[in-house]
């Protein structure tokens, strides 16, 4: 561990953690993508947008109610809350862009407006948003804060949610028309779901609703004690038990992240579902201490373990050793191994045919190093599977690699063999070898967690093909390219220490 | 003289063996014709397989041997026979046993031939093998397994390959160092599917 951690202060310019790029927001909204360009928005003024090309690195781009007529939330919101703009969320049905903000005045006092658009695209000649009004509201008595709406079309029925809440009072969750994005029942009181937290939003997985939260207090930097807690109801109206059969209307929640590292305060649960057994959540923390200490925006994997979300976390870069799923054999470079602290005979040269001596405990053996037995090495070799022995050729530098560009949470990578200039590359054949490290796409390496904890590795590009390839172990001492099949072992893969 | 051993006939002087005619169902193939073993040293390095196949090379790896034909390795006289396997693999060690030829520390020279109906493009060939082999398909090496080791199906998998249209000639050496010994091939598609369209043509 302690070779890990330096050999990350040292090697690699890594990014500071979370994201690259223009990353400071407060209470992002899910996650969105549109012709392959990520949103989210954000507590400030106008609502401010946050962009990407690749989910990776962020830039600012402007705010919300700039494309809305006037400028700001309409009179009804700004009648029923103020003109304040917080911690939105958003969801796309059929061709229509549902935007559902925090417009608070004095606390509980506010409203939750609803902005309609056609595109998110802010280049776009059709790009315009709509303000529909209030959705919901609290009067500054009533036990309710109508802030940080959280919304959930639910794949079994269509039926479209929105839960809400901070604080004071209830979460609440009442039912929306997918047509119009307004109240379904207006005239219906909303269901009180959870209480003593903020940032709710309801998910649905396998007979499951989930409710992730927030607890804890925002907003005072690395002070903050912000952690996002979860409980799960058979239907989408509760009880929302956590894992302990504490209903989170009476305060439970079983939690899904809490402060970790140098990363404190995270909240904001925001379901990023890549498909093709791969889910992250985005968030943002509260106090990024790497840089100097605001909120900023993350995106981090999903995993699912015994029918609970778990917080997943980002790849850090290090020496690994890369495990099939399959067959338990390791990637290596394919030359001939040496044993790690040399050939040792099963009996003393000279020792007969007599019982062996007992063996007798010696010094540790050190790491073998490529510098130690790389000499016979062929220039050029493939890569093959083989059982894990702790050879040299079996270690795998995984880094970042600056200014290549990335994907949702994470860069793209350079997998070489530790101590040395020999990279992972994608063949033209569909087919894997080492060579010195150029950059080049097919250098690049994807490696997303999936729902199970183990790994997705994918070049950025095959020479001569346009499909997405992932590592694939097609048997038990070969590993290819081939296309993901999640229903399959062959294109898992664990990533641990060698 | 007749053995008959649990997994596997060999056609020595019988035409007991139902003639095979396509692979299984599963993809593996039956049929091959395989040398007696050669002694080697059994070592199982990358380095000592290639010593060993130098030392024990055959005269001719270019012609398709017959049953009973003779060949001079090493400078002693060894018989190819053919085998028909009733299990996914060929029990090698059983092979040398019931010819009362040593099992350790041996080379075995093996080839089979497989009609395609079709030029098939992306497949590979995938076998398992205790211990380390070689193995060639149309004369080009396609895989190459090293150290110990049992065999298991699809261990050892080509890069993708072509089948020609008609005959294709696989020819492998199985190098063992001590006890069990045998070795199991099939094609797989361009989807990791066994493929079961190829007549056994030995």
């Amino acid at each position: 561990m302690r070779k890990l951690v330096l050999c990350a202060a040292v090697t690699f310019a890594l990014p500071a953690g979370a994201l690259d790029g223009e990353i400071l927001v407060h209470d992002p909204s899910t996650i969105i993508s549109q012709a392959g360009r990520f949103y989210t928005y954000g507590t400030g003024n106008g609502i401010p947008i946050l962009t990407s090309d690749d989910g990776w690195t962020w830039r600012r781009a402007g705010s919300l109610m700039s494309a809305v007529p006037g400028g700001k939330a309409g009179p009804e919101v700004l009648a029923r809350g103020g003109n304040n703009t917080w911690a939105p969320d958003v969801i796309h049905i059929d061709d229509q862009y549902f935007v559902y903000y925090s417009a608070p005045a004095t606390q509980p006092r506010s409203a939750i407006g609803l902005l309609v658009g056609r595109t998110l695209d802010p280049a776009s000649p059709e790009y315009r948003w709509e303000d529909r009004g209030p959705v919901v509201w609290s009067d500054g008595i009533e036990d309710s804060n109508a802030i940080d709406p959280g919304v959930l079309l639910d794949p079994t029925d269509g039926r479209l949610w929105l839960t809400y809440g901070s604080y004071f009072g209830y979460i609440r969750l009442v039912e929306l028309d997918p047509k119009t994005g307004l109240r379904r029942h207006p005239d219906r009181k909303p269901m009180n779901i959870a209480i003593n937290s903020e940032a709710s939003i309801p998910l649905y997985r396998d007979g499951w609703y989930y409710l992730l939260v927030t607890h804890g207090s925002c907003c005072q930097g690395a002070n903050s004690t912000y952690n996002i807690r979860v409980g799960r109801a058979r239907k989408v109206t509760g009880p929302y038990l956590d894992n302990m059969g504490i209903d989170m209307i009476e305060g439970g929640g079983k939690l899904f992240a809490a402060s970790r590292g140098r990363h404190i305060g995270p909240g904001h649960f925001g379901l990023l579902d890549l498909s093709q057994g791969v889910q992250k959540f985005s968030l943002h923390y509260e106090a990024d201490l790497d840089r100097g200490g605001v909120s900023v925006l993350d995106i981090r994997p999903l995993l699912w373990r015994d029918g609970w979300p778990v917080a997943g976390d980002n790849l850090s870069p290090g020496v690994y050793s890369i495990e099939s799923a399959r067959t338990g054999t390791v990637l290596e470079l394919a030359v001939q191994g040496f044993p790690v602290g040399g050939f040792r005979p099963r009996r003393p040269p000279g020792g007969g045919n007599g019982p062996p001596p007992e063996p007798q405990p010696g010094p540790p053996i050190p790491e073998q190093e490529p510098a130690h037995v790389a000499a016979n090495w062929p220039a050029s070799s493939d890569v093959r599977l083989a059982p894990a022995m702790l050879q040299a050729q079996q270690k795998w530098t995984i880094a970042p690699v600056a200014n290549a560009g990335g994907y949702p949470g994470a860069p793209y990578f350079r997998i070489t063999i530790a101590g040395t200039e020999r990279s992972l590359t994608a063949t033209a054949g569909a087919e894997l070898t080492t060579s010195a490290f150029s950059g080049a796409p097919e250098q690049l390496w994807r490696i997303d967690q999936l729902n199970d904890g183990s790994y997705r590795i994918s070049p950025r590009a095959v020479p001569g093909r346009t499909e997405t390839l992932a590592l694939s172990a097609v048997g038990s001492s070969m590993p290819t390219l081939a296309k993901f099949d999640l229903a399959s072992d062959r294109q898992r893969w664990l990533l641990g220490a060698p | 003289m007749r053995i008959v051993l649990a997994v596997l006939c060999l056609s020595l002087t019988s035409a007991w063996c139902p003639a095979a005619s396509t692979v299984d169902a599963r993809g593996f193939i039956h049929r091959w014709l395989v040398l007696e073993p050669v002694a080697v040293q059994g070592r199982l390095t990358e380095s000592a397989v290639q010593e060993a196949l130098t030392l024990a090379a055959i005269p001719d790896t270019t012609a398709l041997p017959q049953d009973g034909d003779v060949v001079t390795v090493k400078g002693a006289a060894q018989t190819w026979h053919a085998v028909d396997t009733t299990s996914y693999n060929l029990n090698l060690y059983h092979f040398a046993a019931a010819l009362s030829r040593p099992t350790s520390n041996v080379l075995f020279w093996v080839v089979t031939t497989v009609d395609s109906p079709r030029e098939m493009h992306d497949v590979r060939l995938a076998i398992g093998s205790n211990a380390a082999s070689r193995w060639w398909l149309n004369g080009e090496p396609v895989i190459a397994l090293n150290d110990d080791r049992q065999s298991v199906i699809d261990d050892g998998v080509s890069k993708r390959i072509t089948l020609r249209k008609g005959r294709n000639i696989i020819r492998a050496a199985i190098i063992n160092g001590g006890g069990a010994t045998d070795f199991c091939a099939r094609f797989l598609d361009e989807n990791d599917k066994p493929i079961q369209e190829l007549n056994e043509s030995l």
